[in-house]
């Protein structure tokens, strides 16, 4: 497993992949930082994040696209299934390889806020005698992460499933950026018309609880504001959990088949 | 060394395997012989624990692949038809990548030496494998089937595709390999098996049809048929020579004149060696015989020979029977029955080669 990972880790920069993914995504969170915060005279960082879980939409099948649709393609699979190494163990290395690069990208986009932070004690120093709190709520970009992280996680998992029922790559980062954008909209047609007088889309209560579940997004609210969800935390594990099964089985299957 | 009980795999409808038995001993060298699509692949990607079977067993040393893949994997090197590479690595990281992907315990810069050494690649180690030719690539496979070590090793057509010189190479590796491993080697080249193998399985339609020592299949098809002939003399009336001689099944002239020789094509019946007849028939008549070129079997030729030996062997016990007197009328039925079945499985046979060649 743990070479599989290495293999997997190294690959992203073999090819343009691994720079292109993390040059993509450290220039638009770093612009979108600055756009709602800085432009907007605003220590809040609850459109940033929000923004940025949009942009995983696009960048995060570039990671996932090629997991197993190219080993497919070059026939190398047939190397990894006659090693001594377990299906499971194969799946798992390729998803903690993306998930490793998708986590060091989270973490090194954090320098973002290091303008909010100085900004912020400058301006306390300035006005010490202010009631009004001044600077970054450390605790709501905390949450934030986490949250966007197991968002991620989530994502990672779906791409990956979606690869490896596919042989290209291309259409595997289609197929994935389709199902994840219908995930958003999923999100937005359960919650229409939530604030007006009880009219909604989709007016049967058992079918909005069931397509909720595949809302990834709309669980993200509480981490926005700083809160650990517990629920929500076990939500993303589990949804992670279960495509990356449906990974394994789809190998398990194609043995048999 | 390897034990494989009653296999049967269909894809769907396709029947891949049916019901297939062989056992390797250690240190055999086996050639896998078949036309395409006889079951060769499905086969060796069962024992390779790549694809299951629908039932069967399949046993390595004493290992069940089906309940144990982990061990029986541990057991095995396999270079698969395409050879499994990634383009974007170097031979170097290639090879530890399969290195700790198997998770070899040998002393890895002297074991990836060693294993460089046998396949000559030591001088391509640090360029990307996209960047080296068929041959090379060939040979990094091979390296990677290597890696750990394994008792047994499986090739899969491993000369496909490379240029001449390569192929004898590749012969001569794949022949020393069998001095200390278990080899199985699958191809659809008679000289190939011939060269390299003790033994061959051949195969069809996912049935095998003959299991011999390589010198046994060798003196089946010894037996040549067709010849290249080069005569001088009147074109016509030689043809007319070589239609009329018994034992000729088909005469053809070819579009080469050299002088007043012509060059023909001639087919003998099964079992019949014409070439002395025709060289005293011809001085007969003074015609000059200049060339004598035996053409190579096609894979249905031997196919039918190996056959026809094992059917032939069936058909004089029956004639036997029935010079003995016999006169039951049922044991004749039997003989005549299996002559028309091996003329219509000879015919389906070559109608199926027939198929695959396009």
């Amino acid at each position: 497993m743990f070479a599989i990972y290495k293999k997997e880790l190294r690959s992203y920069f073999t090819n343009a992949i691994g720079y292109v993914y993390v040059g993509v995504f450290l220039a638009l969170s770093a612009a979108l930082c600055s756009y709602t915060t800085l432009q907007q005279a605003s220590y809040s960082t609850t459109s940033y994040f929000t923004f940025m879980i949009y942009s995983f939409i696009i960048l995060i099948p570039l990671l996932t696209m090629r997991l197993f649709s190219e080993e497919k393609k070059m026939k190398t699979e047939q190397l990894l299934l006659t090693a001594p190494v377990t299906i499971t163990g194969m799946v798992l290395g390729k998803y903690f390889a993306a998930f490793t690069l998708f986590l060091g990208s989270v973490l090194a986009s954090c320098v973002n806020f290091f303008p909010l932070y100085v900004l912020g004690a400058a301006q306390s120093d300035a006005d010490p005698n202010s009631i009004k709190f001044i600077g970054v709520n450390s605790g709501q970009i905390l949450g934030s992460l986490l949250g966007v992280i197991l968002i991620g996680a989530a994502i990672i998992a779906v791409g990956m499933l979606i690869s490896s029922l596919t042989e290209n790559q291309l259409s595997a980062a289609v197929i994935t950026i389709a199902a994840v954008a219908s995930m958003l909209v999923l999100n937005l047609i359960v919650v229409m018309g939530e604030d007006s007088d009880g009219t909604r889309v989709i007016s049967s209560y058992v079918v909005r609880t069931v397509l909720s579940w595949f809302s990834i997004f709309s669980r993200f609210s509480n981490f926005g504001y700083g809160m650990l969800d517990f629920s929500a935390l076990l939500y993303y594990i589990s949804f992670a959990g279960v495509f990356v099964y449906l990974t394994i089985r789809v190998y398990e299957k194609r043995r048999w088949s | 060394m390897i034990t494989i009980d009653h296999l049967v795999k269909s894809y769907g409808s396709i029947q891949a395997l049916d019901d297939i038995s062989f056992h390797v001993d250690k240190g055999e060298i086996i050639g896998f012989l078949g036309p395409n699509g006889a079951g060769k692949s499905t086969c060796m990607n069962i024992l390779t624990g790549y694809l299951s079977s629908n039932s069967g067993v399949v046993k390595v040393g004493d290992v069940n692949v089906l309940s144990d893949p982990l061990s029986a994997k541990k057991l095995i090197g396999y270079l698969p038809e395409q050879p499994p590479v990634y383009p974007d690595m170097t031979v170097e990281e290639y090879l530890n990548f399969v290195y700790e992907l198997k998770g070899c315990t040998l002393n890895r810069k002297k074991h990836l030496e060693e294993v460089c050494e046998v396949v000559k690649i030591s001088d391509v180690m640090k360029r990307l494998i996209k960047n080296l030719s068929k041959g090379y690539r060939q040979r990094v496979g091979i390296a990677q089937a290597l890696i750990n070590n394994p008792p047994i090793i499986i090739f899969d057509e491993p000369t496909v595709g490379l240029d001449p010189k390569q192929i004898i190479e590749i012969r001569n590796l794949i022949r020393n390999l069998g001095r200390d491993h278990t080899v199985i080697l699958s191809t659809h080249i008679l000289q190939e098996v011939q060269a390299v193998c003790d033994r061959i399985v051949i195969i069809n339609k996912g049935k095998i049809v003959a299991d011999e020592l390589t010198e046994n299949i060798t003196k089946a098809v010894e037996n040549n048929r067709r010849f290249n002939v080069k005569i001088c003399g009147p074109q016509k009336e030689v043809l007319a020579l070589l239609k009329g001689m018994t034992g000729v099944v088909y005469a053809e002239p070819l579009a080469l004149r050299d002088g007043d020789a012509y060059t023909y094509t001639i087919e003998s019946e099964y079992g019949i060696d014409i070439r002395k007849k025709l060289f005293y028939e011809l001085a007969e008549r003074r015609w000059a015989l200049i060339g004598l070129e035996s053409l190579g079997m096609s894979l249905e030729d031997i196919f039918i020979a190996v056959v026809n030996k094992t059917d032939e062997s069936k058909l004089r016990r029956e004639k036997s029977k029935r010079q003995k007197g016999s006169s039951k009328s049922a044991e004749i039925n039997a003989a005549d029955d299996i002559i028309r079945k091996t003329e219509a499985d000879k015919a389906s046979y070559v109608s199926n080669l027939d198929d695959d060649e396009e």
